[in-house]
């Protein structure tokens, strides 16, 4: 018995202290009030480059028979009411409404809120997203953008639809654990350092580790679901188990004989060197990336030619 | 136009719902290699075409005309006894590519060969007349071969 007082009085106040640090390491970050000072004064036009580089219909967009055809017809993608599974090793994520319902999707969110979502995976409750929602590239975005890009959803039409929660592992439902994962992956550092990058390559970098989120398909990824930063584009078994991402950095496993002319006409015309077209999910990426400038396919070009060459790692 | 679109659609029909017919050996391998066949056609005629969309080569209008018309020509075609029940990846594996869903969904798979009949139809009406013409058109065909591939083709 006194023994086991003992062995409270020391183990007590061991797990308090424990749980007052989890706390505190878990809890929610924000971006400053005065960096938000523009999120209600966007530009929606500009809103819509970022909506079609950002991929946000390929994940929330129409799902199922509404699908079909979809990807060909622009303003089927503007019906954001999500419910679409993604196949993940921690389980399904049922994507959310993020339409402009005001009780299923986001339509009563403030700027500031939409912000804190997009650029450090918060919800207006204070808990933190999944990273099966792609913020933590988000999160290198500039803040004008993302104003821009609320411009832009704000007039966007309203789904009255809610969907099914998350189908994942127990362990993985306390949302507030996430913070020790961001601890780790949520950051502005970019993924290659170039010295003196000219304003396409800068462009290409930005769209690619950020905006377009080229790396959460093709970068592998270590056990707890961070990125292998020494494999950055390198690809690698797909996350959702079916099938393997390629490589697309310059070595010759990847798109080493792509010319920069290929890679470029590809993102337009979703056709490979070989005149073969993209499959899997790369076809709406694909669709995404022919709505942008050709200027801005070009600047991913150029980023994907300057990144270190990284061989396949065999199947 | 549309009977030859409605023809390949009942082609593709009658194979599909006439499984278990007496065939030689091997005939699910063979069917799988000619569509594979066909596959690479497409992408041959197109590899023509992309070269001049993409300003590998000079602009030619006959060169152009002759590669969209054999696309289609391909596309047109009566591709009914090249897809077979059976002839999926899983029931062949390495021989074919194709996902079982082909005939589990059937017939979402036609709204897809519509697509590039679509996309082909339009290509061989415009590749002649000049070269942003036919840069308008390539991004047609690839959303429809891409469309199919998508759900239907194994992936990488
Ligand atoms: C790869 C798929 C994917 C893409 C691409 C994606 N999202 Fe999401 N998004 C998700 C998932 C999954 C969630 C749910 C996360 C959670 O529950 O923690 C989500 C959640 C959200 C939320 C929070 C919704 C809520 O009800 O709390 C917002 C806002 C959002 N996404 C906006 C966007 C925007 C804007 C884009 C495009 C720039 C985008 N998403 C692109 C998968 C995606
Ligand atoms: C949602 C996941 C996903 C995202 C995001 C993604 N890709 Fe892909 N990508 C794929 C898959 C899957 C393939 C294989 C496609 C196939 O089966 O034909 C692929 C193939 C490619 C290829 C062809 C490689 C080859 O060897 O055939 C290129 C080039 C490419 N992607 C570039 C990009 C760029 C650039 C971006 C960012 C703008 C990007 N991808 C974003 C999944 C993705
Ligand atoms: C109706 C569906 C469908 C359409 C449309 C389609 N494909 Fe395919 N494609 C497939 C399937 C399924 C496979 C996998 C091989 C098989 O049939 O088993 C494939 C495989 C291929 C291959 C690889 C062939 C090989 O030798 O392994 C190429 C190249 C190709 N397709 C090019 C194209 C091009 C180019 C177009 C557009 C002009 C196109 N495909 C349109 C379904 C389609």
């Amino acid at each position: 018995m006194k023994m086991f007082k003992k062995l409270a009085e020391f183990l007590l106040p061991a797990i308090a202290l424990g749980g007052v640090v989890f706390w505190y390491l878990t809890a929610p970050e924000y971006v400053s009030d005065d960096l938000l000072a523009g999120m209600e004064n966007g530009d929606a036009i500009a809103g819509e480059t970022i909506f079609w580089a950002g991929g946000c219909a390929s994940c929330h967009g129409p799902t199922g028979k509404k699908a079909a055809g979809a990807a060909e017809n622009k303003s089927a993608q503007f019906v954001l009411g999500g419910g679409h599974g993604l196949n993940t090793p921690f389980g399904t994520f049922y994507v959310p409404n993020i339409s402009s319902d005001p009780k299923h999707g986001i339509g009563s969110w403030t700027g500031k809120q939409f912000a804190n979502a997009m650029l450090k995976g918060v919800s207006p409750d204070g808990s933190h997203y999944y990273p099966a929602f792609p913020y933590t590239s988000y999160a290198k975005m500039d803040v004008k953008d993302v104003a821009d890009l609320w411009a832009f959803m704000k007039e966007l039409p309203a789904a009255a639809n809610s969907n099914k929660s998350h189908d994942i592992w127990l362990p993985f439902k306390l949302r507030r654990g996430l913070g020790l994962w961001k601890m780790l992956y949520l950051n502005n550092d970019r993924m290659v350092e170039f010295e003196n990058p000219d304003e396409k390559l800068a462009r290409g970098q930005y769209l690619v580790e950020s905006v377009a989120h080229c790396g959460e398909c093709h970068t592998p990824r270590n056990i707890i679901g961070g990125f292998d930063k020494k494999r950055w584009l390198a690809g690698g078994p797909s996350p959702d188990g079916d099938g393997n991402i390629p490589n697309i950095t310059p070595h010759d496993s990847g798109l080493g004989n792509w010319s920069l002319n290929d890679i470029v006409y590809s993102l337009e015309s979703g056709f490979t060197p070989e005149f073969d077209s993209f499959g899997g999910s790369m076809t709406d990426v694909q669709q995404n990336m022919a709505k942008l400038s050709a200027s801005d396919r070009e600047a991913i070009g150029i980023y994907l030619k300057a990144v270190l060459p990284v061989a396949s790692k065999p199947k | 136009m549309k009977t030859i679109l409605k023809s390949t659609i009942f082609a593709i029909c009658a194979t599909v719902c006439l499984t278990g017919t007496a065939v030689a050996d091997g005939h699910l391998e063979k069917a799988a290699s000619a569509r594979k066949a066909v596959m690479q056609l497409y992408s041959f005629n197109l590899g023509q075409l992309g070269a001049m969309a993409k300003g590998a080569v000079e602009y030619n209008s006959e060169t152009a005309s002759a590669a969209a018309n054999n696309l289609l020509a391909l596309v047109s075609m009566n591709q009914g006894p090249l897809w077979p029940q059976g002839s999926d990846y899983v029931s062949l594996g390495h021989e074919a590519g194709a996902m079982p869903e082909i005939w589990s969904t059937y017939p979402a798979i036609t709204e897809k060969s519509k697509a590039l009949m679509v996309g082909a139809t339009n290509m061989a009406k415009v590749a002649g007349m000049d070269l942003a013409s036919l840069q308008g058109a390539m991004g047609g065909v690839g959303g429809a071969c891409g469309g199919c591939h998508k759900v239907f083709r194994k992936k990488k």
